[in-house]
């Protein structure tokens, strides 16, 4: 059978020809890896070797693997949310800051709770952080003054400060060795989301596979999946029909913002117990690139953010093992994202 | 007159049937699915106006976007003075001096006249001369009535004398075979007749002129002779003489022509108040468009409104003042007895107002939504169930087919999505849904613009069974016929006014045309 008999056999099939579209684009993008490792002076057949046996070889790495997942899936569905309904949602980072924002508020705030209580606290306000902070773009595109996009994206600049004014001024800890650093005072123990398994995967990663259904569930079987999608497809012909665009939008970015939040609060509840400035390397901004890679798929994004979450593990386990610098894995999700650009020619038969 | 340039085939003039400019032969043209143009034979002569009729999608378009370069056909010659020539792109037609008027101008409307000319020169010199460019545009003004002041900026002129600058363009650059798109579409009454003549003066000069139309008593007005296109064939080719209504009809649609049977005629006025009322409504300005200014009218159960006007005078913001899509900065908008102004969309379409727009693929549906999919968006509660979690398609199912039904349309495929829809499969979809829901009040805004005659004549007739049911329907059109014969009161918007009011028995056409554009004697 020849190469194009493979590639028409492929294109076929709807599930087989979306395989091999992530395939080819991670092979190529890993091809293209190695020549900067190389050009660095690394042996890339050693570093993809490391990679997998760390990733895929022991059970810590692997579930190290899941736990970076979390925030990147769960930022991942808040910027395909919206997307759906043409909204560019470029804040994930910025939401996710002020979600671990206010949940840290209640966590050190209301001290006695038992965990019973404290988890489903924890959860709503870590939602209303980042959702607030998102509707508030969505607010003024509704209104149609400012475009969310910008808003979204400026915003980002913002959250990490309000957080960095907390963490060193009324929040920051007094303990003998934290107060070094700039962070809050630890959480108490029944504000830290339940672990599993004895690793350090936690309830986040139950909350992002459920949100990730009720996405797919929501869009594929509701009315309002259906209204968001004809806004989406043709705004103007949805706000003729009656289809009430502005409440729609600034719902919408509610609850984008608020899974965000989410990904803000399990960060610090469940791994860090502190608010710290500075806590996230970027989720937000690699969970756009997941949503924008996947088309805003539920399973592309359940997909793509378990590869960049190896990825992202290997940039760490890299640098210790061969002293490639972490951003080098910069270079990596770049490449991705080219190739992915690319796409309408390289993989044109395909699609 | 100078003599500045040289009229094109001034020997041909004398008689039609000397030798053909342009001949097309064999020329077949295939898009995905469907044969746009099946080994097509067509003849141009110098000093004929050709009128190219047929439905929409017959491939008359096409046949002429293959003349102009803009598609290149699968077979077929193109001779040229008996010489073949290779047309491959709209340069290359312009080389060969035939040009192309679109339905869509293709102006700066920044810019002057004289610039826009100068633009689309050929050899547009290093230096322009706006002089030069103003006198040639003067000279053919005179010549053949084309009279525009070549200084003003186009965004400043009306329609029709958009229309003029671009056929303006194409003289100044020597062009012998002028194509019109649907020339006749933007224009008032008046302005057809006067573009008519334009096309006889261009016909003694020699020029070779192609009007593309589905308009029956223009091609009977103007046309030396007529090929009927039919599904992406010549169905026929008759000089004017021996053409007759009935028998082009009988060309565009075979044997089986559409019927013209009576329209189910209005009721006895209904009593209870108004369906619609709006008292003195104002819009804001907008960016572009036409502000309402002071607007006021009411549509009664059982009565269609009629509204004539040229585009751009404020039909939009109308329809979009009573859909609630714009507010009324002054004024009230009044649905059957209840004070609907600060009503949103929502609302309004919630109380029985129903919407067919003149661009359903832009102003009505999802085009990448399928037909069902689309039913439901139009009217979500009904089909939700628990609360909106799931929707109960088996119901979308049952309404689009009764619908369907009802109004007398073939059923159209449920699960394509509706961009892959004909124009009038499309406008057959939207009013199905519109009617599925058996509203009060239809806005229905230029609803047969671009269709075929038969789905033309159907949205017509489903008009008058809303209105014998007892519904109110306000039509925009810029058709007058239909207007005329659909309408129980006619009102005339210009400038976001309501210049005239009357039933349509009492006026003629051209008076009508008249306070369209606010021009000669007013009615």
């Amino acid at each position: 059978m020849s190469f194009s008999d493979v590639m028409t056999r492929i294109s076929r099939s709807r599930w087989a020809s979306e395989v091999a579209r992530y395939a080819l684009v991670l092979t190529i993008a890993l091809l293209a890896y190695a020549v900067v490792l190389l050009l660095a002076g690394k042996d890339p057949l050693r570093a993809l070797t490391d990679t997998a046996s760390y990733t895929f070889g022991t059970w810590l790495g692997f579930s190290e693997v899941i736990v970076r997942m979390i925030p990147l899936l769960l930022t991942a569905i808040a910027v395909a949310l919206p997307s759906r309904l043409g909204l560019i949602n470029v804040g994930g980072e910025g939401q996710l800051y002020m979600g671990a924002w206010l949940a840290t508020y209640a966590a050190i705030t209301f001290t006695s709770l038992p965990p019973g209580l404290f988890i489903p606290l924890l959860v709503l306000f870590g939602f209303v952080g980042g959702g607030v902070w998102a509707s508030v773009a969505g607010y003024f595109r509704a209104r149609g003054l400012v475009n969310e996009t910008i808003t979204t994206l400026l915003m980002n600049y913002i959250a990490p400060l309000i957080v960095g004014f907390f963490v060193y001024g009324a929040w920051r800890s007094r303990e003998m060795g934290a107060s070094a650093f700039p962070q809050s005072i630890a959480f108490p123990d029944a504000a830290r989301l339940p672990r599993f398994l004895g690793t350090r995967i936690h309830l986040g990663f139950v909350l992002a596979v459920v949100l990730l259904i009720a996405f797919w569930f929501v869009f594929e079987k509701t009315k309002w999946g259906l209204e968001m999608r004809a806004i989406g497809g043709n705004a103007d012909a949805a706000r003729r029909l009656g289809i009430n665009l502005g409440l729609y939008i600034v719902i919408v970015m509610f609850i984008a913002g608020g899974i965000a939040g989410l990904a803000g609060m399990a960060e610090v509840s469940a791994l860090h117990g502190r608010l710290r400035a500075g806590f996230s390397p970027g989720f937000g901004f690699t969970g756009f690139l997941i949503s924008w890679l996947a088309g805003g798929s539920a399973g592309g994004m359940f997909a793509m953010s378990f590869v960049l979450a190896v990825v992202l593990s290997a940039g760490s386990l890299l640098q210790i093992t061969q002293g490639v610098p972490y951003a080098a894995t910069n270079v990596l999700m770049a490449l991705i994202l080219f190739i992915v650009l690319m796409r309408p020619k390289l993989l044109g038969r395909l699609s | 007159m100078t003599n500045a340039r040289t009229v094109p085939g001034e020997a041909a003039a004398e008689g039609a049937q000397s030798a053909p400019l342009v001949s097309l032969r064999g020329v077949t043209k295939r898009f995905p699915n469907v044969i746009a143009n099946d080994a097509v034979d067509l003849d141009l002569f110098p000093g004929e106006v050709h009128a190219l009729l047929g439905e929409n999608g017959a491939g008359k378009s096409t046949l002429m976007k293959i003349l102009y370069g803009f598609y290149s056909a699968d077979a077929g010659t193109i001779r040229m003075d008996g010489h073949e020539i290779r047309i491959e792109s709209p340069l290359d037609a312009r080389r060969n001096r035939i040009g192309m008027v679109f339905q869509t101008f293709t102006l700066v409307p920044a810019m002057s006249v004289a610039e826009n000319i100068a633009l689309y020169l050929p050899e547009l010199p290093f230096l322009t001369s706006d002089r030069a460019i103003s006198r040639q545009i003067s000279d053919l003004g005179d010549r053949y009535r084309l009279r525009v002041a070549p200084h003003l900026p186009v965004r400043d002129l009306s329609v029709g004398d958009q229309q003029k600058v671009e056929l303006l363009k194409l003289l100044v650059g020597k062009t012998r075979v002028l194509i019109f798109d649907e020339a006749t579409r933007v224009l008032a009454p008046h302005e057809i007749e006067g573009l008519f003549e334009i096309f006889a003066r261009l016909k003694a000069d020699g020029y070779a002129v192609v009007l593309i139309t589905h308009k029956m008593n223009e091609v009977l007005a103007c046309a030396d002779r007529i090929t009927v296109m039919r599904r992406g064939r010549v169905a026929g080719t008759v000089p004017r003489a021996s053409a007759t209504q009935a028998s082009l009809v009988e060309l565009m649609f075979g044997a089986v022509a559409p019927t013209s049977a009576p329209l189910p005629s209005a009721p006895a006025a209904a009593d209870g108040p108004p369906l619609l009322e709006l008292r003195g409504v104002r819009t804001a300005p907008s960016a572009a468009g036409t502000p309402l200014v002071g607007v006021t009218l009411s549509i009664r159960p059982g009565e269609i409104i009629g509204v004539a006007g040229v585009s751009g005078n404020g039909q939009r913001e109308l329809v979009d003042v009573i859909q609630g899509l714009v507010p009324c900065a002054e004024g009230t908008r009044v649905l059957h007895g209840v004070d609907a102004t600060s009503w949103g969309p929502g609302r309004i379409r919630a109380d029985g107002v129903g919407f067919v727009p003149e661009e359903p693929l832009a102003m009505a549906v999802v085009p990448w939504m399928t037909l069902h999919q689309n039913t439901v968006i139009g009217n979500a509660s009904r089909y939700a169930r628990h609360g909106g979690v799931s929707l109960d398609w088996g119901q979308v199912r049952q309404d689009v087919a009764t619908s369907f039904e009802e109004l007398g349309f073939e059923s159209l495929p449920p699960y394509v999505p509706v961009r892959k829809f004909s124009g009038g499969q499309l406008q057959r979809a939207v009013l199905a849904r519109e009617l599925g829901r058996h509203p009060k009040l239809l806005i229905a805004s230029y609803p047969t613009r671009g269709l075929d005659v038969r789905t033309a004549e159907s949205a017509r007739r489903v008009l008058a069974q809303l209105r014998a049911r007892g519904g109110g329907v306000l039509l925009v059109s810029e058709d007058l016929d239909e207007l005329c014969n659909l309408s129980d009161r006619l009102v005339v918007l210009r400038g976001g006014a309501i210049v005239g009011e009357f039933r349509p028995q009492d006026v003629d056409r051209h008076a009508i045309g008249h306070l369209m554009t606010g021009s000669g004697a007013e009615a």
